[in-house]
């Protein structure tokens, strides 16, 4: 079961990417996600493994050095929180362009603007929908738990380098700052470059005789040549949706009722679960664990057989749109949420159940 | 057993390290723990305060708005979290500093001066093991052998030369913790 530690969701990121074997941490402060970095420096992965920790000079040369590390086929990774995060969409569009792998890690905070550092999920759509120009989509873990934010980092590495893509680690401040406890898996030895060599024959590791040179560029001049990418990649995020599609189901058996929250809001939609329950109301939840691909045939199903749907969120209302792009049957679909920061309490959520679904 | 805890008071008075002991040595016993701090602009204003979760089954949220108990060490806790803690629970607090008492009629009620105890005996920096200690008096979720090792995980080793003050500190807490309201029960 590996080693067990008592973490924080943010160094559980740090300590799980050294056990990866990942190469590269390019990073800048922000909070709340600083601790990434701090453990990291702390832990002094570059005397061990090698892994390389760098404090970039901001947030866009991060990415780009995201960028320069992904096209040797080194397991590199970012962190940070919503305003840096939107700092980076140009490069994350360059890494979605170019086909590289590269893990991106945003511990979302209350937005519009610099916001607050409380903790938020107003950036669903941006990570979700693109945020980056051009059509493109991220595979986007949302764990729940300091567990699962462990778990994600070599689970994305994996998926990164299985499709050529970048990955999002979608959470927020309070599951990176809070601690649980988490079973650390044991730590797997770096690639050594011939294995890159062999692993990655796209990358940029030096050409040998025996073929050309490998570029990577997103530019192509040719349209022809441009939608050529665009169909590649479309045919890439159709298989994404087919194979990698994640999701729990907590007391769905004999719901009436379901929730649908992905995070931090699923965690506090099970207290709500306890509390409804207690009053009689059949309630369960449904959360997504990727995000994009989203679980839209499993909600589809689920819609078909209870008398309504809350979405839990804390934003406005983001992934309450594709809960509606999914679901089929004529039932209420109704959004809660608070915003800037503010987290909704388990009676809240009740209480709106109550009045905004079964009460109609 | 699940115990729902709000730790709350100054920044520097232990608030957060007390909290991560108690779940640490949760942790040694085999339960499910969940340790959310406050990080936020509250911190940046000189108050801290830390939700604990100790629990036998898998805890659902981490943040509550009810706590079984609510441990509060300045007024602005108790103005902030009095009214959080579910009837029948307990509220304990340390009388430093406190100008306006408890007022709510269906909690148990408990204070600790542990502050001023400290102070007396140059036991300052173990202040907040004396306020774990007079509640495991009142509710024993964990045993004093699991304390040490949550203890000895949680500082780091140039700190070990203080747990035994620490331990002292939880045994005059306990001693210490004086009834104010009992519900009968």
């Amino acid at each position: 079961m590996g080693e067990l530690r008592l973490m924080k969701g943010n160094e559980a990121i740090a300590e799980a990417a050294i056990r990866a074997g990942c190469d590269g941490y390019f990073g800048y402060p922000i909070t709340p996600q600083s601790e990434v970095m701090e453990y990291l420096m702390a832990e002094k992965p570059y005397e061990s493994t090698g892994m390389v920790v760098l404090q970039a000079e901001s947030e866009v040369a991060s990415i780009n050095m995201l960028y320069g590390g992904a096209g040797t086929g080194k397991i590199v990774m970012t962190s940070s929180s919503s305003p840096g995060i939107s700092l980076m969409q140009e490069g994350i569009s360059y890494l979605a362009g170019t086909q590289l792998p590269a893990l991106i890690v945003n511990i979302v905070r209350g937005g519009p603007g610099l916001g607050t550092i409380q903790p938020s999920q107003a950036d669903y759509n941006q990570a979700v929908k693109g945020g980056g120009h051009g059509d493109y989509h991220m595979i986007v873990y949302a764990p729940a738990s300091v567990q699962e934010m462990a778990d994600f980092v070599a689970t994305g590495f994996k998926a990164a380098f299985k499709y050529r893509t970048p990955v999002m680690i979608l959470s927020d401040g309070a599951i990176g700052q809070m601690m649980e406890k988490v079973y650390l898996s044991d730590p797997v030895p770096r690639r050594t470059e011939e294995e890159i060599i062999s692993q990655c024959p796209w990358a940029t590791t030096g050409r040998p005789p025996t073929r050309d040179h490998n570029i990577i560029t997103s530019l192509d001049l040719d349209p022809a040549g441009q939608e050529r990418l665009n169909l590649v990649l479309q045919e890439k995020y159709r298989k994404i949706e087919e194979n990698e599609v994640m999701y729990e189901e907590i007391e769905c058996e004999d719901a009436e009722y379901i929730f649908t929250a992905f995070g931090l809001s699923a965690r506090i939609c099970q207290k709500a679960i306890e509390l409804a329950r207690e009053k009689g109301i059949n309630v369960g939840l449904f959360r997504p664990i990727t995000l994009f691909p989203f679980p839209k045939k499993e909600i589809r199903e689920l819609g078909r057989k209870v008398k309504g749907i809350m979405v839990v969120e804390m934003n406005a209302g983001q992934m309450i749109e594709d809960v509606r792009l999914s679901v089929d049957s004529d039932i209420p679909i109704e959004h809660y949420g608070r915003f800037g920061g503010i987290i909704p309490t388990p009676d809240e959520i009740v209480n709106v159940l109550e009045n905004k679904i079964i009460g109609d | 057993m699940t115990e729902e805890i709000i730790i709350a008071g100054f920044g520097g008075q232990g608030v957060l390290s007390m909290g991560k002991i108690l779940a640490y040595s949760g942790v040694m016993q085999d339960q499910e723990v969940s340790w959310m701090p406050s990080y936020g602009p509250e911190m940046r204003g000189g108050t801290a305060n830390v939700t604990v979760i100790v629990s036998d089954e898998r805890i659902s949220s981490p943040i509550l708005n009810k706590f079984d108990t609510a441990i509060i060490l300045n007024q602005q806790s108790m103005d902030k979290f009095e009214d959080s803690v579910k009837p029948g629970g307990l509220l304990i607090f340390d009388p430093n500093g406190i100008t306006r008492f408890p007022k709510r009629k269906d909690i148990n009620i408990y204070s600790i001066a542990a502050s001023d105890e400290a102070g007396k005996l140059g036991l300052s920096i173990v202040f907040n093991m004396m306020v774990l200690g007079g509640f495991l008096k009142l509710k024993p979720i964990v045993n004093l052998e699991n304390i040490h090792k949550g203890l000895e995980k949680s500082l780091p080793s140039r700190h070990h030369k203080l747990i035994p003050d620490n331990e002292k500190a939880i045994g005059i807490g306990m001693e210490l913790i004086q009834p104010i309201q009992v519900l009968e029960s």
